[in-house]
C-alpha cells in the first residue's frame, strides 16, 4: 500500500470538534492548494473507502499526492499545520459522490473552503457536514494564494454574513451560492438536527399511518 | 405535476413537515441496513449523542462482504470480519433485529425483506444501497440513500426529500418464450438511456407488467436505478397479495382484510396524470445482453455490436471507451463471444424463480470446458427452497458450483472476483469497469437462463435455441 508513514500526520487539531449549529464565522489560518479539477480520488484514494468509520480519514487525506510529494505537499508543510481555511482553484472536488472526501478534509482540520468553483455533489456533501464553501474570482483567489504562500502566519476571519475574508490588514469579498448562506447562519445545514426537531409531528403521523396501526380504519386523504 | 398516482398518495401519507429551503421531511416506514453503509452512520450517531429513533422499524442483515465458500467465523479477511462484528454490536446496542449468518433468514437485503413480508404496499422504504428500488415491486416507494442519510433515518426515522416527477412506463403485449423480466428491463434501459430516469419515479404498468410474478417485478424495479430513476414501482394487485399472505411480517387475521382494502385504495387512479408517459411492446423484445460498460449498452442476442455511426453523438465517446475496454469490435455479433465465468445470483436475479429458469437450461447438460460457473442463492431461504426442489444437485451434476448466500460476484467486496481480463456472463445489474473485482475484468449482463446457456456452450448463446432442444 502506498503510504509513507513519515508524512502522515494525525489530526493537527487536538481540540477536535465537529461543526455544529449556527455557523457565522470561521477563524483561523489559511492554506493554499493550487490546481484545477482536483478530484475526490485524489482527496481520498478509493482503497480507503472499505472502512467502518471515517475516523482515520484525516491522516489519509491526499495520501497518494503526499506520498509522491515526499513532504512538499501543502498538507505536509509545517507552516500549514493547524490551518482551518483551504484556498483552492477551479472545479474542486469533482469525481465520485463519496462523502469520504469532505470527511477526510474535515478530520484533518479544514473548516471552510474558498475557491473559484466547486463540483456540485462535493459542495452538497460539504454543506451536509457544515463546511461552508465560498467562491471568489480567479484574480482574487490568486491574490490570496500568493499572499498566504508567502506568509500564512496571520489569522483570518471568514465572516459568512458579510461574505468577507478579512483580518486587521486585509479584506476580501467572497460569495456564497444563494440559499446556502442562510442555511449556515440559521443552523439548518444540519439535516439531522432539523429533522429531529419535528419529533412530535412525526409521532402524530405515525399514530395515523395505517400500517403502523394494524390497519385499523384511518381516513385516506 | 403528477396527480392521483400511487407515488403521490404515498408521498402525501408520509409528509411530516415542509422544511426551510423547499424540501419535505418524509417519514420512512422501513429502514434496511447492512454492514457497508451503516457503520459510519452509527459512529456519527454516537458523536452526536443520539439514539436510534425507531429500532423496531429498522432491520439489518449482512450480505456484501460475506464469503460464499466458507462462512466460518472469523472470516479470513479481517476487514470483512470487522465490518460484520461492528454491525452485530451496533444492532445489539440499539436493539435492532439482525438476520445474521445461519439465522435461516440471512441474505441479500433486497431479497430477504420481501421474503419476510417486511416490504408492503404503500410504505416508504430506505436503505443505504442504490438497489433499494427493488422493493417498489410491492407498490412501496423505495429508494437508496447515502451514509449521511442513513444517519438521518437512524436518528429521526425521516429524510429531507424533494418530490420526484412520475413517468408511466406502459408495456403492452407479453414476453415471448425464452425472454425474461431481465431482458425487459435491459431493453427499457437501453431504450430510455442510463440517465433517462433522472428526476423521475418510474411507474411500470400495462398488460406485460401485470402478467409478471412478484420475483419478476422485483427484477424490473431493481434496475430502475440503472436507468437513472431513483425508484420504480408496480401497483399492488392480487399477485402482490398472494405473495405476501402468510409471510412472517405480513398482517394476520382481520388486519389482513383491512390491509388489502387499504392497499387497493393506494393504487394509481384511472384518472391519474403523469409528468411523462412512454409505451413499449413486450412481444418485440429478444433476449438482451449488454456489450459495453454501462447497463444501457444492451442489444438483442441476434444483433451485432453497434457501429459508432449508429450511436447518438452524445453516447459515442462512452461507446468508444467500451469497444476498447471490452475488446469487442463494432459490427461483431454478440452471440458467440467466448465466456470465462458464469455467475447466477445477486439482488436482481438470485431468487428461486431465477434459479429454476437457469436450472431448466442446465438440466442434463455439462458446463463447457474451461468455464467457471457458479450459483449463489440470494438468501438462506432461497437456498433452502432450491435444495428442496433438488436444484443444488441439478446444478452440481451439470458442473456448476453451489455457494452460500451473499452478494458474491455482483461487486468486488468479497472473495468472489474476476481475475485479469476475464469476461463474465452475469445475472447481476452493473457492468461498470472493474465492478466484478478486476480492474480489467469484463461483464456481460443477461438473464439467469442466458447465463446458464453461456455456461453450457462456453459462449454467448441465444437461450431460445436450448429451450427448443430441451422440449
Ligand atoms: S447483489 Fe449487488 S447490487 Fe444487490 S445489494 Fe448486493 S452488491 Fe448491491
Amino acid at each position: 500500500m502506498l503510504v509513507n508513514k513519515k508524512y502522515i500526520y494525525e489530526s493537527m487539531n487536538s481540540s477536535f470538534t465537529f461543526p455544529k449549529g449556527q455557523i457565522a464565522n470561521i477563524k483561523g489560518r489559511c492554506m493554499s492548494l493550487k490546481g484545477d479539477d482536483i478530484d475526490t480520488d485524489r482527496i481520498i484514494p478509493a482503497r480507503y473507502l472499505k472502512c467502518v468509520s471515517f475516523e482515520s480519514l484525516g491522516s489519509q487525506v491526499f495520501a497518494d499526492d503526499r506520498y509522491q510529494g515526499n513532504g512538499s505537499h501543502p498538507f505536509d508543510l509545517d507552516k500549514n499545520q493547524g490551518s482551518t481555511i483551504l484556498i483552492v482553484n477551479r472545479n474542486f472536488g469533482c469525481g465520485s459522490s463519496r462523502e469520504h472526501a469532505p470527511q477526510a478534509l474535515m478530520r484533518w482540520g479544514i473548516r471552510s473552503i474558498i475557491g473559484e468553483s466547486f463540483a456540485e455533489i462535493f459542495f452538497g456533501n460539504c454543506l451536509a457536514l457544515g463546511i461552508p464553501c465560498a467562491i471568489g474570482s480567479s484574480e482574487l483567489i490568486k491574490e490570496i494564494q500568493d499572499l498566504i504562500e508567502f506568509d500564512n502566519s496571520e489569522e483570518f476571519i471568514f465572516d459568512l454574513k458579510k461574505e468577507q475574508l478579512f483580518n486587521a490588514k486585509t479584506n476580501w469579498d467572497i460569495k456564497f451560492q444563494s440559499g446556502v448562506q442562510e442555511m449556515f447562519l440559521t443552523g439548518q445545514w444540519d439535516a439531522t438536527s432539523t429533522l429531529i426537531k419535528n419529533s412530535s409531528k412525526l409521532n402524530d403521523l405515525m399514530a395515523h399511518l395505517p400500517y403502523l396501526q394494524n390497519f385499523n380504519p384511518v381516513k385516506l386523504n | 405535476m403528477s396527480t392521483g398516482t400511487l407515488y403521490d398518495k404515498v408521498w402525501d401519507l408520509h409528509r411530516v413537515a415542509e422544511l426551510p429551503g423547499g424540501s419535505t421531511q418524509m417519514f420512512i416506514g422501513l429502514h434496511l441496513i447492512h454492514e457497508v453503509t451503516s457503520p459510519q452512520a452509527f459512529a456519527a450517531l454516537k458523536d452526536m449523542q443520539l439514539s436510534v429513533r425507531c429500532p423496531e422499524r429498522t432491520i439489518a442483515t449482512v450480505d456484501h462482504i460475506v464469503p460464499t465458500l466458507s462462512q466460518k467465523r472469523p472470516f479470513l479477511d479481517p476487514l470483512a470480519e470487522e465490518m460484520l462484528s461492528t454491525l452485530e454490536s451496533n444492532c445489539t446496542k440499539h436493539q435492532i433485529n439482525f438476520y445474521g449468518l445461519n439465522s435461516g433468514q440471512q441474505g441479500i437485503v433486497h431479497v430477504i425483506a420481501p421474503e419476510l413480508g417486511l416490504t408492503q404496499p404503500g410504505m416508504t422504504v430506505a436503505c443505504g444501497d442504490s438497489h433499494t428500488s427493488t422493493h417498489g415491486a410491492f407498490g412501496a416507494i423505495a429508494f437508496g440513500i447515502g451514509t449521511s442519510q442513513v444517519r438521518d433515518v437512524l436518528a429521526s426515522q425521516s429524510l429531507a426529500m424533494n418530490k420526484l416527477k412520475v413517468r408511466r412506463i406502459w408495456v403492452d403485449g407479453i414476453l415471448n418464450k425464452g425472454v425474461y423480466a431481465k431482458d425487459l428491463i435491459l431493453y427499457l434501459i437501453k431504450s430510455m438511456g442510463v440517465k433517462g430516469g433522472v428526476g423521475y419515479a418510474y411507474e411500470f404498468a400495462g398488460p406485460a407488467i401485470n402478467a409478471l410474478n412478484m420475483e419478476e417485478r422485483m427484477t424490473i424495479c431493481n434496475m430502475s436505478i440503472e436507468g437513472g430513476a431513483r425508484c420504480g414501482y408496480v401497483n399492488p394487485d392480487s399477485i402482490t397479495y398472494n405473495y405476501l399472505k402468510g409471510r412472517p411480517y405480513a398482517p394476520k387475521g382481520q388486519a389482513w382484510d383491512r390491509a388489502i382494502e387499504w392497499w387497493g385504495k393506494l393504487s394509481t387512479d384511472s384518472m391519474a396524470t403523469f409528468d411523462d408517459e412512454i409505451k413499449f411492446n413486450a412481444s418485440k423484445i429478444s433476449p438482451t445482453v449488454t456489450w459495453g460498460i454501462t447497463p444501457g449498452q444492451g442489444i438483442g442476442i441476434d444483433e451485432v455490436i453497434p457501429i459508432l455511426e449508429s450511436i447518438p453523438v452524445c453516447e459515442r465517446s462512452i461507446a468508444e471507451e467500451a469497444y476498447t475496454y471490452m475488446n469487442l469490435k463494432p459490427g461483431q455479433p454478440i452471440a458467440g463471444v467466448p465466456i470465462d465465468v458464469c455467475f447466477i445470483g445477486s439482488c436482481t436475479n438470485g431468487r428461486l424463480s431465477d434459479l429454476r429458469d437457469a436450472a431448466m437450461i442446465a438440466k442434463n447438460q455439462k458446463v463447457a470446458k474451461g468455464v467457471k460457473a457458479f450459483v449463489v442463492p440470494g438468501s438462506e431461504q432461497v437456498s433452502k427452497a432450491a435444495k428442496n426442489e433438488g436444484l443444488d444437485e441439478l446444478f452440481l451434476s451439470a458442473g456448476f458450483e453451489w455457494r452460500e448466500p451473499g452478494c458474491s460476484m455482483c461487486l468486488a467486496m468479497n472473495p468472489d472476483r474476476l481475475t485479469g481480463r476475464q469476461i463474465s456472463a452475469s445475472s447481476s445489474n452493473r457492468n461498470f469497469k472493474g465492478r466484478q473485482g478486476s480492474a480489467t475484468g469484463r461483464t456481460l449482463l443477461m438473464s439467469p437462463a442466458m447465463v446458464a446457456a453461456a455456461a453450457i456452450t462456453g459462449e454467448v448463446t441465444d437461450v431460445r435455441n436450448l429451450l427448443d432442444v430441451s422440449e
